[in-house]
């Protein structure tokens, strides 16, 4: 009736109207096809990604990418290259295949649930014409034993007077659809993560802590939901850090193991508890994680007046340039008058390369040595504490250091290079949708493995009257895979046993 | 310990390279029985050979020695394997170079189970090939001595996630294989020619087709397993399951391009030779991703030791 009543509308050429267009957008988003577009899309998108630095993993390299491509840089940053998995087009193809996917759990799920409820559908007329068919000679009785033998083996079985309809591998859709439905609670889990997560990046070193507060971190980010004076109150105190490393061979100098201890305390006011941690085994505080991903040195530097007044005392961290720990650090002095910094470079294992000047080989404390430079003049205040523009300053001098050992400045001042500590690299990370995103990805691994590991088929035994006995066996895969051949194979050579018995 | 070994991984390429003789000679030789079935070759001289006993078909002899071989070979590898991690007492996988090895074993283990039950000697060519030229990069350019693992690597994960991977390797090999040996035989059963060249030594385009399906049916959750192993591990040790690190995306682009080979066998007018060639573009992908990562970008996953 439907069909006779939209024909003439056809006819009059292609005015779909708004539904009709909607209800064509729709269905061909939806469409198998569309989505596996999307999904070869979704690849596409994903190379720039791993082609040209990242903001999200390394601004740095994107900063010399742009000032090495002045021209070309910019339109790039404007298309999203340096962004990719936070830029317009690729949200663009995920949303899509996101509509696309909920698009087809939807309908396949009611048509599974239908499929559920109803018997297996009954055997077809020509059952020759099914891709897996044999014919054997069996008794009377052959029905019977099929369906003995398809029950015992967990088939869903519909027995009419001549014919047995069987169904098995549900399990297969229900693998699929979970599957699909997870795959979007992933893609939920990581939104909930985004929002409502944070991260941090700060450097303690030893003996020094911090609290979970933005002016205690390095570096911040967090999602768009977060409240940046919600963030937990722990406060965390580096104890101890230790490192070794490979001594000999062809890797010496590879980095063996990191060891940290803390002192921490979830809340001002509650208990300090001692925790180990390493790489690989975070520090857990109240829904925060706290990793150690690096390490470095803080020379101890202390600066004396002539009168023997400290205007200086502290652990300064130094920024490894190499593997080996070759570090670069600077010292400025407020309370100097007239204005001092100093520039160091420490080497736990310290050599003069005649090519490279001063170097460290090994990145233990076998040889340490501390070399300065100090400057005078008007210091400039704020800026990065690890740098120091020299260009107005007026130099004083410079000398290399061992633990113990002080330098007197024209002026009277002493510098001393009191020791040094260890630093550690901690980020914190709090991701609320971590939980969601396991047990998402555990049933997706589910899921996936059920979808394609078992096999939804449907066989048919038809006994056919007249004079001899001759069973036909036939069988159709309904999820690809040639499993129901060897389900045909088994229940012919059942029969065909039988009748020989008989 | 570290240069038995080596001793180990050299004797076994040497066996590896006469198993891929062996195999050459028994494809040379090999002219499968044409199906009956196939329309395209009525009288095509095809009955003749499928009267043929199996015990005298050419080429199986030559064939079943170069599959003695490869089992001889593969368990040398795995003594080198397990030598190596002796050597630096803990789980072999903590550098490319005994990434490589793992992956060498993969491929050859998952050839030979498969074999036992179905007759793959026809691939051997390719499998050994691939086998052989992974350990010829892996001690050439991959090569590092045997040491400890950086604090990083210290994890169970490591052996999770790298055998996963590992183990989709040599299933992605293989259905590479498939799905080239698909597209030769279907190219030359369109065109009618299936009686000769290499196609006629091939299984039928259908059976090809249904082999690349079932193993990439087989890897697929593996993979989503060894990717999702992996991002437990980076949220344990960086503190967060994804960052679009070149080895993560590249994985992630490997997994959806063998998403879309599945969902293209399914789908009407991508069946087919389309289908076959997104799953060898997936595993360029897969290629991409163990190699390319490592030697062109930089991120996370440098522990090459290269």
């Amino acid at each position: 009736m439907t069909a006779t009543i939209e024909r003439p509308s056809r006819s009059r050429g292609p005015k779909l109207g708004v539904r009709g267009w909607l209800r064509w957008g729709w269905r061909s988003l939806t469409s198998m096809r569309t989505a596996l577009i999307l999904l070869l899309l979704l690849a596409i998108a994903s190379i720039p990604g791993s082609v040209f630095p990242q903001r999200g993993t390394d601004p740095g390299r994107v900063q010399d990418y742009l000032t090495a491509n002045p021209t070309l840089g910019p339109w790039l940053d404007r298309l999203g290259v340096f962004d990719v998995f936070a830029s317009a087009w690729f949200a663009a193809v995920y949303l899509l295949l996101c509509i696309s996917l909920i698009g087809c759990i939807i309908p396949r799920t009611a048509e599974f649930v239908r499929v559920v409820r109803r018997p297996p559908p009954p055997a077809p007329s020509r059952l020759s014409r099914m891709p897996a068919y044999a014919k054997v000679t069996g008794t009377a009785g052959a029905l019977d034993i099929a369906e003995d033998f398809l029950r015992g083996n967990r088939w869903r079985v519909r027995r009419t007077d001549d014919a047995i309809a069987a169904e098995k591998g549900y399990l297969h859709e229900v693998g699929n659809l979970l599957f699909h439905l997870c795959f979007i609670f992933l893609l939920l889990a990581v939104a909930v993560g985004g929002l409502f997560g944070w991260s941090a990046k700060v450097i303690v070193v030893e003996g020094k802590g911090f609290t979970g507060s933005l002016t205690q971190f390095d570096s911040f980010r967090k999602g768009r939901l977060v409240d940046p004076d919600q963030i937990a109150p722990f406060s965390v105190v580096l104890e101890d850090f230790s490192a070794t490393f490979q001594e000999t061979g062809q890797q010496a100098g590879s980095p063996r193991q990191f060891n940290a201890k803390a002192l921490v305390s979830q809340r001002p006011g509650s208990p300090q508890t001692e925790q180990a941690f390493s790489v690989n085994s975070p520090l857990s505080l109240d829904g925060v994680k706290v990793f150690l991903t690096g390490h470095g040195y803080a020379p101890e530097i202390r600066v004396t007046r002539a009168d023997g007044t400290v205007i200086y005392d502290d652990a300064v961290v130094f920024l490894p340039r190499d593997g080996n720990l070759t570090s670069a650090g600077v010292v400025k002095v407020p309370d100097a008058d007239p204005g001092l910094a100093l520039t160091g470079l420490f080497l736990p294992t310290a050599t003069i390369d005649p090519v490279q000047g001063p170097i460290s080989t090994f990145p233990a404390a076998r040889d340490p040595r501390l070399f300065l430079g100090a400057f005078t003049g008007d210091i400039p205040t704020g800026g990065s504490v690890y740098t120091l523009d020299t260009s107005n300053l007026d130099r004083i001098g410079s000398k290399a250091l061992r633990p113990g050992e002080s330098w007197e400045l024209p002026d009277g001042t002493t510098v001393e290079f009191v020791g040094f500590r260890d630093f550690a690299n901690l980020s914190l990370a709090h991701d609320p949708g971590r939980w969601l995103a396991l047990i998402a990805a555990a049933l997706v691994v589910l899921g996936v493995s059920m979808s394609l590991l078992l096999q939804r088929r449907r066989v048919w035994v038809r006994m056919r009257s007249g004079g001899d006995t001759v069973a036909e066996v036939a069988g159709l895969s309904r999820s690809g895979g040639g499993r129901v051949h060897d389900d045909v194979r088994e229940i012919s050579t059942l029969l065909a046993g039988t009748s020989t018995e008989n | 310990m570290a240069q038995m070994s080596n001793a180990a991984v050299y004797a076994s390429m040497l066996v590896y390279t006469l198993a891929l003789f062996a195999f050459a000679a028994s494809l040379a030789a090999r002219r499968v029985p044409l199906a009956a079935k196939q329309p395209v070759l009525v009288g095509a001289g095809g009955p003749d050979q499928v009267k043929a006993a199996p015990e005298e078909e050419p080429g199986r002899r030559s064939g079943n020695i170069a599959l003695s071989l490869t089992w001889l070979a593969t368990g040398l590898l795995i003594v080198g394997f397990i030598f190596r991690g002796l050597a630096a007492e803990r789980f072999p996988l903590g550098n490319m170079y005994e990434f490589s090895l793992g992956a060498a074993i993969a491929v050859a283990l998952v050839y030979l189970v498969a074999s036992t039950r179905t007759d793959l000697r026809w691939l051997g060519v390719w499998v050994v090939g691939a086998v052989l030229l992974t350990l010829g990069v892996a001690v050439t350019l991959l090569y590092t001595e045997s040491a400890q693992l950086v604090p990083a690597l210290k994890s169970w994960w490591l052996v999770i996630h790298v055998s996963a991977a590992a183990i989709s390797g040599g299933a992605f090999t293989l259905s590479a294989g498939f799905i080239g040996a698909y597209l030769v035989r279907q190219r030359a059963e369109d065109r009618g020619r299936a009686d000769s060249g290499l196609a006629a030594r091939l299984p039928s385009a259908e059976r090809l087709d249904a082999l690349s399906y079932r193993t990439i049916a087989f890897v697929f959750p593996v993979w989503t397993f060894a990717v999702i192993a992996g991002a437990i591990w980076a949220e344990n040790a960086w503190g967060r399951y994804w960052g679009w690190d070149p080895k993560e995306t590249w994985a992630f682009i490997t997994w959806v391009i063998y998403a879309g080979y599945l969902h293209a066998r399914s789908t009407a007018g991508w069946k087919g030779r389309k289908a076959a060639i997104i799953g060898l573009i997936g595993f360029t992908a897969f290629l991409v991703n163990y190699f390319g990562v490592n030697f062109f970008a930089t991120g996370l996953h440098s522990y090459s030791g290269v």
